[in-house]
Formats: C-alpha cells, sequence, structure tokens
C-alpha cells in the first residue's frame, strides 16, 4: 500500500519498494517489507507502530543512518541510497536534521554551541534573524550559556530541537523525542515541533509510539510487521488510539 | 562472584592488555637485571676456575694498595726470584714456577694504533711454555730478548702474523719485537676471558712489566702426588712465615670472580634504577585504567550492589581482577626478561672480546622479583579505583547518572602537602644534612616530588590544557578536542603526570650534566695557561700514558716556555687512599695552572717533599712541615714532608709529589702533559713539531687547549646520550599510557561520536578531534616535565656550587625538542584510538541502550 496524501506537494523524503533484511538463514529478520512512503514538505508526520514494526529502521533509513536492503530513498533531490561515507555525511550535515530520545548534546558544549555545532561542523555561520527566531520560539535565551548538566530534560530536548532547525534542513527526523519526559515538558516540546511546521514550513518526521504525541501531527502512518497497514489525516489521540488497538490484535494472534 | 569477574576481564582483554604492558616492561627490567648478572657471574666462575686450572697454589706479595675493580688492575709488589727456590724447597710442592703476569702490555696494531680493551686486561708475561692450558698454534715460543709471542685474540685485533716486527707499549716506551709465534688454549680458545696476551722472555719481562731483574709477579706451585692443593698451602704458608699471600688456586679464583662480579652490581643497580621508573610510570597507568574501567562499569557495579553484593565484594571483584592482570603480565614480563638478559650477556661478551658464556641463567631472584614487583604495583595501583567501586550506591543502576565532578580540593591539599614533603627531603639531601642517607633522601625527594606534582597536576591541567588547546580552536574538531581533553581533569592529570616523569627525569639529568660541564670548561678555560695539550683518551681504566723523553725534547723546541708532565696514582696518604699526582716540574704546574699558595712555597719541591691542596690540609690536619707516610703502588712506604699548600680547585690534585716518586706509580709514565708557549709564538708551528716526537706514543695526541677541554668533557655528552636513550623507555610506557587513555575516552563516548557523526561530523574530523586531545594532553605532560626536571637539576645545581659547579645551563633546545617531541608522540598515540572512533558505527552508537 502507498501513502499517497499531498502529492502536489514535493515531497521532502521519500521511500520506494524499501526492503531491509537483517541476518541470514534461519536467524534472518524481515525489519522492513517494502515499505513506499512520501513526506511532504511543510508537514509533520508521525509514524507508529508496536514495538517490533520496524518504524524505527523505516527512520534509520530515511535519514541515511542505516542502508537499504532493496528499494531507494531520497530526500529531496538527493537520492540516498548508494551514497559512501562522506556523501551520507555530508547529506546528514546539510539536508538532515536529528532530535533524539536522550543523548541528544555534547556534555562540554553550551546550550549555544550545541545548536550552532552542525553549522560549525560545516564551516557555516547561522543567518542571525533565523537564528533569533528559533532561539525565540523555543525560549532559551537565558540559557544559552548553560551546559547541558545544568538544563533539566525538556530544556534539553529544546535545544535539541533549535540545533535540528538552525540548519534549515530539508527534513528532521525526531526519534521519541517525548519519550523521556514528563507530560507537560513533552507538550513543550510537540507544540514547538507543531509550530515549527506551521509557521515556518519545517518538514519533520517522527517516530513514537505515544498517541498523545502523534495527534500532534498532521499525519500518522502506521507500520506492523515491516509494512504500512494504515494512515490518518488530522488524528486525534482517540482515532489514533482506535486504530493502534485494531492493529494489534492481529499481530499478537499472528505471535 | 569471581565468575562474573572473571568474565568481565575476559570482556575487556585489550583494554587491561595495554596497561599490563606498562608492567610488562618494568618487570622485564627487573627480571632481566638478575639473569644478566646472574649469567656473567657464572660467566667469570668458569673462566677464572679455567685460567687458573693449573694452579694449585699461588704466593704472591700482599698488595700495596688496595684498588676497586672501576680503579684499575691491581698493582701486586713483585716477589724475589730467590722465592721460587724457597717454595721448590717445600715438600709436596711440584712444579714451580716464577711467573710474571701483569696488565699494561700494549700492542700496536698493523695500522699503527694501539690496540685497546674496554674491561679485560691486556697481560705482559714471561713464556713459560706450552701447559695444559695454553697451546702454541703457530711458530714458537720466544727465545731472543726481541722475541714475542701473543695470544689468538691479539693477534687477530691487532692483525699481525708471525715474523712480523710490532712494537709494544709497557713501563717502557715503545719497543720493537719479533712475533715468533701465535698461542691459544685447551678447547681452541683464542682467549681467556678476552685478556690479551703478550709473552716475552723472562728478563725481558720481569724489566718491561715489574720494572726491575729478577722478580715475579708470583710462584705458582702443583700438588705433587699425596697431597691436596689445601695441604700444601698450609705447608708453604708455614714455610714462608706469613710475609705473602698464599691462596690455591681455586680461592683465586674465587676472589678474581668476585672483583668482577663488584663491577657487574653497579651494572645490575643502574637497570634495577630504570625498572623502579618504569614502573613508576607503570602505576599511574594502571591506577587510570581502572578508575576509567570502574567509571564505565558504575551501572554494572551498581546491579551487583542491587542484588546482594557487598561493598567488599564489589572490592574483591576488582582487586581479582587487577591480580590477574598483574599475574599475566609478570609472567610475560618475565619471559622478556630472561630474553633480554639474555641479550645483553651476548652483547657484554662480544664488547669483553669473546667472553664465553656459562648457560643462561634463572636465579629464583629474578623470578620472586617479577613476581613480588608485578603483582604488588598492580593490586597497589587497582586499590584506589576498587574503594571508589565500593562507595557506589545501588541505586546508580537505575538511574543514568551524570558522576558529578567531584571537588578536587582533598586531591589538591595532599598534593600540596607530599610535593611539599618532597621539596623538605630533596632540601635536607642537597644540603648535606642527611647523613649517610644523602642518596636514600635525594631518591625519596625526588619520587615525593613526583607524586605531589601528579596530585596537583589536575588543578594545574584546567588553566593550562585550556590555554595549550587554544592553539587548535581556530577549527570545530579542534576545539571539540580540546575540550575533550579538559573535561575529566583527573584522568588527564596522571595520563599526563605519566609522561612528565620520563621528560622531567632527563631534562634534570642534562640540566645537571650541562651545567657541570660548562661549569668545568670556564673554570679550565680561565685557569689552564697552556697553549697545547699532550693527553690520550683512555683504553679502560688505564690512562694512556707517554714517553718522559718527550717532555724534555718538547721544552728543547724554540718558542717552548715551560712544559709540565703530569703523572697519577691512587696511592696510601697517611693512612686513606688518596689520587696523588707528581709533576716533572712543580715551578711550571704552578705557573700554567696558576695556583696560589697559602702556606709554604710551591714553586719547588725536593725529592722528600709534598705539596697539599689546602682541602686535603684541612681535612687531614696537616700543615707545612707535617711528615706523611705515602705508600705508592710499587715500592716501599716513604715519609714526605708536606712543604706547601696550594688553593684547592675543581681542577687541582689533593696531593702533588716529586718526579722521583713517579717511578713507583702504577704507571711510571706521565699521563698528560701541558705546554706553555712564548708569547707570540704560533700554536700551529709547534703543534706538529711535538705531534713528531710522539711517533713512538700512539695512545696520546697533541691538541690545543680547546679542544683539550671539548675531549675532557665530551664524555659527559655521551653520557647524556645513555641516560636518554634508556628514559626513552619511560616515555614509551607514557604513549602507552596516553592510547589507552585515548582508547577508553573513545569507547566511553561511543553515543557522543555517533551524535557528531550523525548531525554531520566527517570521519577525518572525528580523527582530528581525537588526535587533538592527545596532543593537548601530551604536550602538557612534557610541560610539566620540562618545569619540574629543569627545578630538580637546577636545585641539584645549586647545591652542588661548593663543589665548583657554578653555571646553571638550562637545555633550551633539547626542551622545545621534547615539546616538540610530546606533540609527535601524541599524533602517534591518537593513531590507533582515533581511527576507532572513526569506524564507530553511527547506527549503532545512538541505538546504544
Amino acid at each position: 500500500m502507498t501513502a499517497t496524501v499531498g502529492r502536489q506537494a514535493q515531497a521532502a523524503a521519500r521511500a520506494n519498494d524499501v526492503w531491509k533484511v537483517y541476518g541470514s538463514g534461519e536467524a534472518q529478520v524481515i525489519a522492513l517489507r517494502g515499505v513506499s512512503a512520501e513526506f511532504e514538505r511543510g508537514r509533520f508526520t508521525a509514524i507508529m507502530g508496536p514495538s517490533g514494526s520496524g518504524k524505527s529502521t523505516l527512520m534509520h533509513c530515511l535519514a541515511g543512518l542505516d542502508s537499504v536492503t532493496r528499494g531507494t530513498v531520497t530526500i529531496g533531490e538527493t537520492t540516498v541510497t548508494g551514497l559512501n561515507d562522506s556523501g551520507l555525511t555530508k547529506l546528514r550535515r546539510d539536508k538532515v536534521g536529528f532530535i533524539f530520545q536522550q543523548f541528544n548534546l555534547l556534555p562540554t558544549l553550551t546550550a549555544h554551541e550545541n545548536i550552532v555545532l552542525p553549522l560549525s561542523i560545516a564551516g557555516r555561520k547561522p543567518d542571525p534573524a533565523w537564528y533569533d527566531t528559533v532561539i525565540d520560539t523555543v525560549g532559551l535565551r537565558d540559557r544559552l550559556g548553560h551546559r547541558p548538566a545544568q538544563l533539566s530534560g525538556g530544556q534539553q530536548q529544546r535545544v535539541a530541537c533549535a540545533r535540528a532547525l538552525v540548519a534549515r534542513p530539508e527534513v528532521i527526523f525526531a526519534d521519541e523525542p517525548t519519550g523521556n519526559l514528563d507530560s507537560r515538558s513533552g507538550a513543550e516540546v510537540l507544540t514547538f515541533l507543531r509550530d515549527s511546521v506551521r509557521e515556518h514550513g519545517q518538514t519533520i518526521v517522527m517516530v513514537t509510539h505515544d498517541p498523545t504525541a502523534a495527534a500532534y501531527a498532521d499525519r500518522v502512518v502506521f507500520l506492523a510487521d515491516g509494512q504500512i497497514v494504515s494512515e490518518l489525516i488530522e488524528p486525534t489521540a482517540e482515532t489514533v488510539l482506535d486504530t493502534m488497538k485494531k492493529l494489534d490484535t492481529p499481530v499478537e494472534v499472528g505471535n | 562472584m569471581l565468575r562474573a569477574t572473571l568474565k568481565s576481564l575476559l570482556a575487556r582483554k585489550l583494554r587491561l592488555l595495554l596497561s599490563g604492558l606498562a608492567v610488562v616492561l618494568g618487570v622485564m627490567f627487573v627480571s632481566g637485571a638478575f639473569v644478566l648478572t646472574d649469567t656473567l657471574g657464572r660467566s667469570f666462575d668458569a673462566v677464572f676456575a679455567d685460567a687458573y686450572a693449573d694452579v694449585d697454589v699461588n704466593v704472591a706479595a700482599k698488595p700495596k694498595v688496595e684498588l676497586s675493580e672501576a680503579e684499575g688492575e691491581q698493582v701486586a709488589a713483585p716477589v724475589p726470584a730467590s722465592l721460587v727456590d724457597r717454595v721448590k724447597a717445600v715438600p709436596g710442592a711440584a712444579d714451580v714456577r716464577g711467573v710474571v703476569a701483569a696488565d699494561g702490555a700494549r700492542l700496536i696494531g698493523s695500522n699503527g694504533k694501539v690496540v685497546t680493551s674496554f674491561g679485560p686486561p691486556q697481560l705482559g708475561e714471561n713464556w713459560l711454555g706450552e701447559g695444559d692450558l695454553v697451546k702454541l698454534r703457530e711458530g714458537r715460543g720466544p727465545q731472543a730478548d726481541d722475541e714475542i709471542v701473543v695470544n689468538a685474540a691479539l693477534a687477530k685485533a691487532a692483525n699481525v702474523k708471525v715474523g712480523d716486527r710490532v712494537g709494544v707499549l709497557t713501563l717502557s716506551p715503545k719497543k720493537e719485537f719479533t712475533l715468533v709465534g701465535v698461542f691459544g688454549y685447551s678447547g681452541g680458545r683464542d682467549s681467556v676471558g678476552g685478556a690479551n696476551e703478550v709473552a716475552f722472555t723472562t728478563p725481558v719481562a720481569q724489566q718491561l712489566m715489574l720494572g726491575k731483574p729478577d722478580v715475579f709477579s708470583n710462584v705458582t706451585a702443583r700438588a705433587g702426588d699425596g697431597t691436596t692443593p689445601e695441604a700444601l698451602r698450609d705447608e708453604v704458608s708455614r714455610a714462608l712465615g706469613g710475609a705473602y699471600d698464599v691462596k690455591t688456586g681455586e680461592q683465586l679464583a674465587d676472589s678474581a670472580s668476585a672483583g668482577l662480579k663488584e663491577g657487574l652490581s653497579f651494572f645490575n643497580k643502574i637497570l634495577l634504577g630504570f625498572a623502579a621508573v618504569a614502573l613508576l610510570v607503570g602505576t599511574f597507568l594502571i591506577l587510570n585504567t581502572f578508575s576509567i574501567i570502574v567509571a564505565q562499569r558504575t551501572r554494572e557495579l551498581a546491579l551487583m550492589r542491587a542484588i546482594g553484593a557487598s561493598g567488599r565484594q564489589v572490592i574483591g571483584s576488582v582487586v581479582l581482577e587487577a591480580v590477574a592482570v598483574g599475574l599475566i603480565a609478570s609472567a610475560v614480563g618475565l619471559a622478556a626478561g630472561i630474553g633480554v638478559g639474555a641479550l645483553l650477556a651476548y652483547l657484554f661478551g662480544k664488547l669483553a672480546g669473546g667472553l664465553a658464556l656459562a648457560g643462561l641463567g634463572v636465579p629464583a631472584a629474578a623470578v620472586i622479583g617479577a613476581f613480588g614487583v608485578g603483582m604488588v604495583i598492580t593490586v597497589v595501583a587497582a586499590l584506589l579505583p576498587a574503594l571508589r567501586a565500593a562507595r557506589i550506591p545501588p541505586i546508580a543502576a537505575m538511574q543514568d547518572v551524570a558522576t558529578p565532578d567531584r571537588p578536587l580540593t582533598k586531591v589538591t591539599v595532599g598534593g600540596a602537602v607530599v610535593t611539599t614533603i618532597g621539596a623538605v627531603l630533596l632540601f635536607l639531601g642537597l644540603s648535606g644534612n642527611a647523613g649517610d642517607n644523602t642518596l636514600a633522601t635525594i631518591l625519596g625527594g625526588v619520587l615525593f616530588a613526583f607524586i605531589g606534582v601528579a596530585l596537583l597536576t589536575p588543578v594545574i591541567s584546567r588553566p593550562v590544557v585550556s590555554l595549550l588547546g587554544a592553539i587548535f580552536a581556530w577549527s570545530v574538531p579542534g576545539k571539540l578536542g580540546r575540550l575533550n581533553s579538559g573535561r575529566n581533569p583527573r584522568r588527564t592529570a596522571i595520563t599526563a603526570a605519566a609522561l612528565m616523569v620520563g621528560i622531567a627525569l632527563v631534562t634534570g639529568v642534562t640540566v645537571i650534566l650541562d651545567s657541570a660541564k660548562s661549569s668545568i670548561s670556564s673554570l679550565a678555560e680561565d685557569t689552564i695557561k697552556a697553549e697545547l695539550v699532550i693527553s690520550g683518551a683512555s683504553s679502560g681504566p688505564r690512562p694512556a700514558s707517554f714517553d718522559a723523553a718527550v717532555l724534555e725534547k718538547t721544552a728543547a723546541i724554540p718558542g717552548v716556555r715551560l712544559v709540565d708532565g703530569e703523572y697519577g696514582d691512587m696511592a696510601t696518604v697517611g693512612g686513606k687512599r688518596t689520587w696523588v699526582a707528581a709533576s716533572s716540574d712543580v715551578a711550571a704546574l704552578q705557573q700554567i695552572f696558576g695556583a696560589k699558595a697559602t702556606a709554604g712555597d710551591i714553586g719547588r719541591l725536593a725529592p722528600d717533599q709534598m705539596l697539599l691542596s689546602s682541602d686535603t690540609a684541612k681535612s687531614r690536619n696537616l700543615s707545612v712541615g707535617s711528615t706523611v707516610p705515602v705508600q705508592l703502588s710499587r715500592g716501599d712506604a716513604r715519609t714526605y714532608t708536606v712543604s706547601g699548600i696550594y688553593e684547592s680547585s675543581q681542577l687541582t690534585n689533593p696531593v702533588v709529589l716529586p718526579p722521583q716518586a713517579a717511578a713507583d706509580f702504577a704507571i711510571p709514565q706521565p699521563i698528560q702533559g701541558f705546554v706553555q708557549l712564548d708569547p707570540g709564538t704560533s700554536v700551529a708551528a709547534v703543534q706538529p713539531q711535538v705531534e713528531r716526537l710522539l711517533a713512538d706514543s700512539p695512545e696520546v695526541s697533541v691538541a690545543d687547549r680547546a679542544a683539550f677541554i671539548e675531549q675532557q668533557t665530551s664524555q659527559t655528552d655521551t653520557l647524556i646520550t645513555m641516560i636518554q636513550i634508556l628514559l626513552a623507555l619511560a616515555i614509551v610506557i607514557a604513549v602507552l599510557g596516553i592510547i589507552n587513555t585515548l582508547a577508553l575516552s573513545v569507547l566511553e563516548r561511543t553515543r557522543e561520536l555517533g551524535l557528531l557523526r550523525a548531525i554531520g561530523l566527517r570521519r577525518a574530523q572525528t580523527m582530528r578531534m581525537i588526535t587533538v586531545e592527545a596532543v593537548v594532553i601530551s604536550i602538557f605532560g612534557a610541560l610539566l616535565g620540562v618545569v619540574v626536571g629543569t627545578g630538580l637539576g637546577a636545585a641539584v645545581v645549586r647545591a652542588l656550587k661548593d663543589e665548583g659547579i657554578t653555571d646553571l645551563v638550562l637545555p633550551w633546545g633539547q626542551m622545545v625538542t621534547f615539546l616538540v617531541l610530546a606533540a609527535i608522540i601524541g599524533v602517534v598515540a591518537a593513531v590507533l584510538p582515533a581511527i576507532r572512533a572513526a569506524r564507530i558505527n553511527v547506527l549503532g552508537a545512538i541505538a546504544h541502550d
């Protein structure tokens, strides 16, 4: 099944019949079974699925962190599949932003230094106006000189978001960004992510298993057993939960 | 618990291997030293047992002046030829021979150069014919007074053959002989113990080697049928009435061998000293490794605590790991030590002119020393991290505890206290207030100073490292590397401290030796008013000498104003062993050295008078008019009257005797000659004339003053190079430490590296980041080492001010070299960890846990 919503908008990231197989013979595990999906520019997409559904693998393949066994992945104009290490590094540096569940920041650098790190590595300077906008949106102006250890979990995650945003990447991949946060800090981060899509046209792909988090997205893609099985547009927590319940049943029976 | 420990040990083989390497190197030196001394000791035993195999009883005069091995070959007073008949008269004595054998027969080789020997003597003997030991290989024994035979080793070294005319230097200047035969020894050997031997006819040997007719060095006898060597010895001793040393061949071999073994023990101490340095550096390394491992295992250890392991069990598990590492490292170190010992023994044997080596021996001391030292060092170093491990709360298993930066106050206070103790010990030792324990006090002071500075290093590291790192902060990877090197001050400090020790020692020794060299050079330049100096490089403990006739002939050269020839000997002066000099012309000596009289007249010397330096006069409580008994190497004791006292300096001898005394010196020929020219005479014109006069004295040459001073002080440079080579080992161990620390840090920061790679850090940038970290740490260590070493060296130089070391010379060039070297070391040490960091699987790293 192919998710085709928003075909008129150009895709920021695209997976075309992606297969991912780990191991061989008896120990062979098929993580992705021919996934094709498009993630439109300027939208906030959530990937959901039960544990072992392949949602993290899909994100890793899309972001160029993992290679695909078959099929192709493209980010913007760039075909990710087949790039060597330096090509992938350049892709990650220039076209992709990351927000991880935890351990997002370098402990030796201040918040400000962490935020501009991808640009520094590339030898670029941030656009001052955009930098100010980002800092004000995440509300960290008075915390810029602090080290990660001096920030709360929510603040750390907002620094990570700012870092992803400041380089204006083609697409930001967020892997359970609220997984380690209390619900209030989580809500702040998600609101901020949604605002950056709505107000600044950023593209975000977020992997989560939390229906409340998924409800902040414009669209939710459901994965089960390595395949896309369903999707929701303009989701609410309830509709997401319902879909998840339907998905869980056959899988459990299957096990 | 045991099982869990062993499993975790196996899981970290590589990390422990690196820290274990330091122990391996230290233990290698300890056991190598023991193996070497044991093997060489037994080889010497065998050589001398062999050399005296055909002697049952030996009769010799009691030596006049006792010499140690390093001061030259013993000159035994000769025995009268009549002693042979007295021994023959003893019942049971058979095959009684009068033997001439003395060191100092130097053959001039076919290339015109004197054959030298480092260590083994160059014996001049009387030819006693073939025997059980000596076998002629070619030609015949000497019959005429101008005939000699030599042993095969010497014939090879000198490249001479039967029929050649060869020159030999003995107590007399060069004499020409015809080589009529070459001899070897039983078993096809060319030499016994590497000695070079020249055999003359008996009268010639007596005259040239002992200086008198009708005397022998000693008399040997064999025990006839029905008597034992011991019985014969007692019999001969009784017959001679105790006036002579009577020994069995076996006793003789033992005492000869014991003398050489004493020299070996010095060698042993040097090797053990370097083992100590290696182990000190190794201790830092092990301490660091275990600290990092404990930090990395915090969760694991906390989990063990949570499921019921006691704090003691946690300590036990860490210590057990240390024991295992120590055990393996000691075993490997012992094996390597045996190899090193065998190699050094082989090289020593080669250098000593083909010493036949006894089988390789591994004495119990080597095994006990290896395991004792290896285990103790490892366990002691691991104890501190083990105690820290025991303090991990079980709750740490559940949390992602960011180990807070513990305050450095305690360490700093401790470091200040230990450094102060070290400084006090150094002060006591250097100011001469420590009495007999001066050396131990100084060494203790240096050790405490090192440990103290190592403890202070974390505090120092913050500002210094950030300053050093600023050099690299122009690029992002450089900046990240700099921040990384400053993020764990303790770890950085210990790693740098390990490098500090080696570099501090080299710098300190260089400061001391350079200062000494410069002080002596400038003193010599100020003092010696001689344009030309006749001297030679000594071959072994025996100084080079030349024909006294050269002095007179030189004085006759037009333009030469003053000539002074100097003789030297170790003598007993007023019951104490003292180096004495004799001068061919005391008046010239006074003028050339600008000596100032503090009492009496130092411008002339009657045959029964002596001059003293002011220091000697003071310490012996002597003054002008005192009478002092002097026993020289030869002849009987004589009494001299002090006629003058001169001001002491670095260059003056404690005692100066009249020229007549030189005849009884071990070397009755001048060893140095000083030539002062008339003002306006060209040095270049006189030098070749003196050179021609020295044609028959190939051991010495004539040089202008600057060249002479350079030649005299050049030994310092050799010494510095040797020490640098040996201390390079400590630096190698420190490099292992840097590799180890970096490798562990890379492992620890896997996720961080993954994150950096995920957000776009290239592989080359990653490697650069690790390299900057290594370079910053190693330059920091080198900087500390240079500062601490300069401090220690300067302290010693100050303390030696009264000994004449007045200049303080800082080897700036060398210091810069060390810093550059440190940067290179950093780059080299970073290679493997950097490759490892660059290869980190990005996905694996960020998905990790």
